[in-house]
């Protein structure tokens, strides 16, 4: 017997890469592009992060800690030893990911619920509290500016088309991962952990690896941000910035692999279209917010799967 | 020949309580056991030990003439122990076919890959819709599990364990909760299995048709302790037995 495999997720991938693609064509204005190249980087933070809440059941309230740990090893590397360290700022950032998320998870995935949740509140704001005092090396609150990277990448354009390389590419491995026997196991680890030893399989080391993976690719995304913003702060480190990326994953839809990055890109934009307007665009997004978990709580993308699911059962039920 | 799970003096007691009390016991190869006992005798508590949830407070568990005392479920399990549930255990979300999978890719050791599509696992994928054929669930292989009757799901269940091709397999109550065709299909069912996987059982299980129906041997547990072993004749007409547990039911 033969399944039915689907290649849609792929088709969206490359359709959003073509998308992202002519931005810079169509409107090559910086504005223009930065407001991209935010939707990349947090898409990515976002899918990252949902592979630990969304697929696994783990509710993060401190994947900043990761993102900045991604931007500040970009930023002082750069601070201290000169601005061709950008790109070994990036890869430094993912080894310290990797090292801190095994640390850092050895403990915390001990306990589950509200518990995991509050203990990575509190290790984020550790890593913040850290940053926020020890001035004279990260620059506490006044974080660290002009980091502008070295070469070709110092190019608008050029640094664009980086980000949205490493940004896709990443996505497609998590893409992947979600579809191999390690992501369904994953989703069994939510549905059912008390039945996933009872395949002669470990819920701690599953939960250990989707966290160091899901760690590493928040790091690349808080990397990538360094250099787009050409400035790093501890804002990157503070919880709201956690906060934020469970925002975008729960109004674009937690169950579906895509629905973090349409979150992503929803509440970018209303914060930037609103946020001209009127300097109260929290409120908006408050107010969306509360219609989409009240009215829609499965998400921008989990809500049109369903229209849809539910448009094809009537199809059938009439010309059945 | 060597028994494939052999149970020496354990004991397990919850404060003052003594759920197990110095059960010894011997599976060989091929037994259909059958554990009775009113409810509150222990039997959940003892497959509990012999899988590792709960660790014995005195004695020992040797499953293929390895001591596995205090080892960690999964650990047991993967050395070919499978257990199917009391209360239906399966992934609800996912498909049945997927549910079946994740045990064959797990027996394979390919249920960590993180980067291929699981629908391109060949062998898994055979094996596990062989496994939905002989449960007779092949036909709602891409349904979501929760969309199944009660029935099916505990199929499923015992598809799940099945899939880890396991030498010896426990069922805790396989026909709670059925109605009597229900049970008379399962119980074909899982003769059927038996022959068919060359399987090794031991079950816990209230329905006496399907107690005396199946079992080779049955083994009545009363208060912790083991009250009487024998066939289903030597069990049905032990004085002992009928007065602590069948009673008038089967007289």
């Amino acid at each position: 017997m033969q399944e039915k495999k689907s290649y849609l997720s792929e088709a969206f991938l490359v359709a959003l890469l073509v998308a992202f693609a002519v931005v810079p064509l169509l409107h090559p204005s910086s504005y223009q592009i930065m407001l991209a190249s935010h939707i990349l980087v947090w898409g990515l933070f976002a899918v990252a992060f949902n592979m630990l809440w969304g697929v696994t059941g783990m509710l993060s309230f401190g994947q900043a800690l990761y993102f900045g740990v991604g931007a500040y090893a970009v930023g002082l590397m750069m601070k201290h030893l000169g601005q061709s360290w950008f790109l070994p700022g990036m890869a430094a950032g993912l080894v310290a990911a990797i090292v801190l998320a095994i640390l850092v998870g050895l403990l915390i995935i001990r306990v589950s619920g509200v518990f995991f949740t509050v203990l990575t509140l509190a290790f984020g704001q550790l890593a913040w509290q850290i940053c926020f005092r020890w001035y004279h090396f990260t620059g506490g609150d006044d974080g660290i500016q002009n980091l502008i990277p070295p070469g070709l990448l110092g190019n608008r354009f050029v640094y664009y088309y980086f980000t949205l390389v490493v940004v896709v590419v990443s996505i497609w491995l998590l893409l992947r991962l979600s579809q191999s026997p390690m992501g369904v196991l994953l989703r069994c680890v939510r549905q059912n952990p008390n039945r996933v030893p009872f395949l002669g399989l470990s819920v701690r080391y599953s939960q250990l690896r989707v966290y160091v993976i899901s760690s590493l690719f928040s790091a690349l995304a808080g990397s990538l941000a360094a250099g787009v913003d050409n400035s790093i702060h501890t804002d990157m480190l503070y919880w709201t910035t956690s906060g934020e990326v469970i925002l975008m994953s729960v109004l674009g839809g937690i169950g579906q692999f895509f629905g973090p990055f349409i979150g992503a890109g929803a509440i970018i934009i209303i914060q930037d279209y609103v946020g001209a307007k009127t300097e109260y665009w929290s409120l908006i997004i408050g107010l969306v917010m509360m219609v989409m978990v009240l009215l829609l709580p499965r998400g921008v993308v989990g809500e049109a799967q369903a229209l849809k699911l539910w448009l094809k059962s009537v199809r059938r039920s009439n010309g059945g | 020949m060597e028994p494939v799970l052999e149970l020496k003096n354990l004991n397990k007691a919850f404060g003052g309580l003594r759920v197990t009390n110095d059960v010894s016991f011997t599976v060989m190869p091929g037994d259909i056991t059958a554990i009775i006992g009113p409810n509150g005798a222990g039997k959940t508590t003892l497959f509990n030990q012999i899988t590792g949830h709960l660790v014995p407070d005195a004695g020992s568990v040797f499953f293929r003439g390895e001591d596995v005392t205090g080892m960690a479920p999964q650990a047991i399990v993967a050395k070919g122990m499978g257990r199917a549930f009391q209360v239906t255990s399966i992934f609800p979300e996912e498909t049945v076919l997927e549910n079946v999978r994740m045990a064959c890719l797990a027996r394979r050791n390919e249920a960590r890959r993180p980067f291929r599509n699981i629908s391109t696992f060949k062998q898994a994928t055979d094996d596990a819709y062989a496994i939905l054929e002989s449960i007779g669930l092949a036909q709602h292989a891409q349904r979501a599990a929760y969309e199944l009757a009660h029935g099916d799901q505990k199929l499923l269940d015992i598809g799940i364990a099945l899939g880890l091709q396991p030498s010896l397999l426990l069922l805790d109550e396989p026909t709670s909760g059925m109605s009597p065709d229900e049970r008379q299909l399962t119980r074909d069912l899982i003769v059927r299995l038996w022959k068919e996987f060359n399987l090794t059982m031991v079950f816990i299980e209230h329905d006496m048709d399907t107690v005396f129906g199946i079992a080779q041997i049955v083994r009545v547990l009363h208060l912790g302790h083991l009250l009487a072993e024998g066939t289903p004749d030597e069990i049905r007409n032990n004085p002992e037995v009928i007065t602590a547990y069948l009673g008038e039911e089967v007289q």
